[in-house]
């Protein structure tokens, strides 16, 4: 105030009651701001609901299986000629003399039921069940030879074409163009259907049983799908946590910092932006070429995502250490702790959540990963079930993503349905993943 | 600065704990303190005052070597504890500072709870064998800290919840419980209200029967209040040492007089 003449008030200028041109401008530009705001996030949530609809409606199906009731009469002339009950004599019968008993039980059912289809033939009886049923009533019957004689029920899968009539899929237009299924087919499935020898079920097949192979779309599973992801990312979490942390900490707390550092701190953080198939490559050639393991083993599979996770979680560790207040470390270096006291006492469990948020985050991304796994082999089509750990490390498996590529490349439009289901299993491990994520860290956090 | 050795610290009759000769420290090519002579005492308060920058903080932290933890932070000169010099190649910085415990500016307890906060100390150095005993060092530092009667009832209850003052107490008690023989305060009541303020000076001054204490202080008349001894650093170098009533009532030195009268700061 440097005005002599201070009793002299300037003049009013405009009121409060009326916004003057630059106020309006300003809030309009905030109103527009907070419009693009919400319109990006509609986008986003927008782009979210689509990708679940179109998973869900095409996926759901996967988890609802058709399947046949059959009192199946085993007959002793055509399973056991000798009558020794012989298991090995009797794995000389093959799934085309089972696959005649099922036929013969399904036609005597529909004779029972007193169902009357014009032109119904035999191939249409038998391609009612699905080719993988002969082969699960001969496992059962090699399991239990005493059942020769009897006449067993049986649950056994419908073909996929009939399943797909039951989901929707498979229509009597469309079955008039398809060689693989006739109108007397689905005829045949509405009367089966009506007196509850044809019915759909939760099908845990699907999460357990192995995959199966092109003409069997009715009987492919993910068994050995979600073994494998599971023993990759157990490989992955015992090599990368305890690498990854430990780096972190010495880079971030013990090491000089000089141009060697500097290098180090570059190269990790290009290593994160390494596209994932480079890994596979080198992969492939270290750990199977040059270290001699097995192809499509999930050790090198989890070998191969641990070089690609470590990047994530030593960025993410340090971050969380660089977040931890100094004022901590001087405290417990000021009482006579020595470096390492003071960080793993102090500085480390407040940096905890932080890291198990990396960790996770790293572990979902392995978990979704599918080029370096192909390049190992893990796409190979793969029927049994790896043993457990840690012998089972090295059998060969397959991997829930390598599974959705997988499927999507078959012909067999049920297998579209099958993919579709699979990712949905796949989102379902990746939410649970981040459910334990944001778990821990409440419970690391509530420790103040 | 022919008038530096003016007083000479030298000649009064007391136990020494900490002797500086000629201590210089460097951060990287900027040389902070410049030619620092400092004998403190043991069972006395000695206080170190100055304006901003003027380097009483880096002084304070090369006694126990806190500085070795910032990168291109050199310390020459010698430093000793009791005859031994604390950068000798020997000595453990780790050992030391269980010998010369540190309370910062700002409180920082442990996200612990109060009792896991004091204890802390006794247990890394192995003072106590049973949990009898470490409760009762757990209960004579709160003592000592005034702060037992606070919280006698919530010994579990997390440090970081308790008021600034509060925390700032628990921190000294924390700092006692290691039983050092120098306190080294960098500033300890400058977060704190005049009620807090009051009860930690109060704290300092009986902390002095059993400890030598160095406090570093903005405030010249908290420096008045709890110290016996004064050193008024200005930019870097020591220029004046002496009893406290001495450099308050009568400054040898005209920055001295400048500063404690507030021309300059």
């Amino acid at each position: 105030m440097t005005d002599a003449t201070a009793t002299q008030t300037p003049p009013r200028r405009g009121g409060l009651l009326e916004l003057d041109a630059r106020t309006r401008r300003r809030n309009a530009a905030e109103a527009r701001f907070r419009l693009y705001g919400l319109i990006a996030v509609g986008i986003g949530m927008l782009a979210l609901v689509l990708l679940l609809i179109s998973v869900l409606s095409s996926g759901l199906g996967a988890f609802q299986q058709t399947s046949l009731r059959l009192d199946v009469t085993l007959t002793e002339k055509a399973l056991d000629k000798t009558g020794s009950r012989d298991p090995e004599v009797m794995k000389k019968v093959t799934t085309i003399t089972y696959g005649k008993l099922l036929e013969q039980a399904l036609a005597k059912t529909i004779e029972d039921k007193g169902i009357v289809i014009d032109g119904l033939s035999k191939t249409d009886i038998k391609d009612m069940i699905s080719k993988d049923a002969a082969a699960r009533v001969r496992d059962r019957v090699l399991a239990h030879p005493d059942l020769i004689g009897e006449t067993v029920p049986f649950t056994v899968l419908a073909n996929g074409r009939i399943d797909g009539y039951l989901k929707g899929r498979v229509t009597m237009d469309s079955a008039q163009r398809d060689s693989n299924v006739s109108p007397n087919q689905l005829l045949l499935a509405d009367a089966l259907r009506a007196d509850g020898t044809l019915y759909k079920a939760f099908n845990w097949a699907f999460i357990t049983a192995p995959d199966a192979s092109e003409l069997r779309p009715e009987a492919a599973g993910l068994g050995v799908a979600i073994l494998g992801s599971a023993y990759m990312m157990i490989v992955v979490l015992c090599l990368s946590l305890p690498l990854g942390v430990a780096t972190s900490i010495y880079l971030e707390e013990f090491a000089p910092k000089n141009r060697i550092t500097d290098l180090i701190e570059v190269n990790i953080s290009n290593l994160a932006a390494v596209p994932s198939i480079v890994f596979g490559i080198l992969g492939l050639a270290i750990f199977i070429n040059f270290a001699g393991l097995p192809q499509s083993a999930p050790i090198v599979g989890g070998l191969v995502l641990t070089l690609m996770t470590l990047p994530t979680i030593i960025i993410s560790t340090r971050a969380a250490l660089k977040a931890v207040p100094p004022s901590i470390r001087d405290a417990a270096l000021g009482i006579g702790a020595s470096k390492m006291q003071s960080i793993f006492h102090h500085v480390l469990p407040l940096a905890m959540p932080g890291i198990l948020t990396g960790t996770i985050i790293g572990l979902a991304q392995a978990l979704g990963e599918t080029a370096p796994l192909l390049l190992i082999g893990m796409v190979a089509f793969v029927r049994e079930y790896p043993d457990a750990p840690p012998e089972g490390f090295f059998d060969p498996a397959s991997a829930l993503p390598v599974q959705v590529y997988n499927w999507t490349q078959r012909a067999d439009p049920a297998f579209v349905e099958r993919a579709s289901g699979a990712i949905i299993v796949l989102l379902v491990f990746l939410l649970a993943m981040n459910a334990v994520a944001i778990l821990l860290r409440r419970r690391f956090e509530r420790r103040w | 600065m022919n008038d530096m050795t003016r007083v000479d610290p030298r000649t009064e009759v007391a136990d020494v704990k900490i002797s500086a000769r000629k201590a210089q420290v460097y951060y990287g090519d900027n040389h902070a303190i410049r030619d620092v002579d400092v004998d403190i005492n043991a069972r006395m308060v000695t206080a170190f005052i100055g304006p901003s920058g003027c380097g009483k903080s880096t002084f304070l932290r090369s006694l126990n070597r806190m500085n070795d933890t910032i990168p291109g932070c050199r310390v020459e000169g010698t430093i000793l504890l009791d005859g031994e010099n604390i950068y000798d190649r020997r000595v453990d910085p780790v050992q030391l500072r269980a010998k010369v415990g540190m309370v910062f500016q700002k409180p920082n307890p442990f996200p612990k709870s109060i009792y896991d906060n004091v204890a802390y100390g006794p247990r890394i150095h192995g003072l106590t064998r049973t949990k009898a005993e470490l409760d009762e060092v757990v209960e004579t530092s709160l003592r000592r800290a005034a702060l037992w009667a606070e919280v006698k009832d919530r010994l579990h209850a997390p440090g970081t919840g308790l008021s600034g003052g509060q925390q700032q107490r628990l921190c000294i008690a924390r700092a006692v419980a290691t039983s050092p023989e120098v306190l080294l305060m960098d500033e300890p009541c400058s977060a704190l209200d005049p009620i807090a303020t009051a009860q930690v000076e109060e704290l300092i001054d009986e902390l002095r029967a059993q400890f030598s204490v160095v406090i570093v202080t903005h405030s010249m008349q908290q420096a008045a209040r709890v110290s016996q001894r004064t050193a008024f650093f200005h930019l870097g170098n020591l220029v004046e040492f002496g009893a406290t009533d001495q450099i308050f009532t009568n400054p040898g030195d005209p920055r001295t007089e400048s500063y404690i009268t507030g021309r300059i700061g």
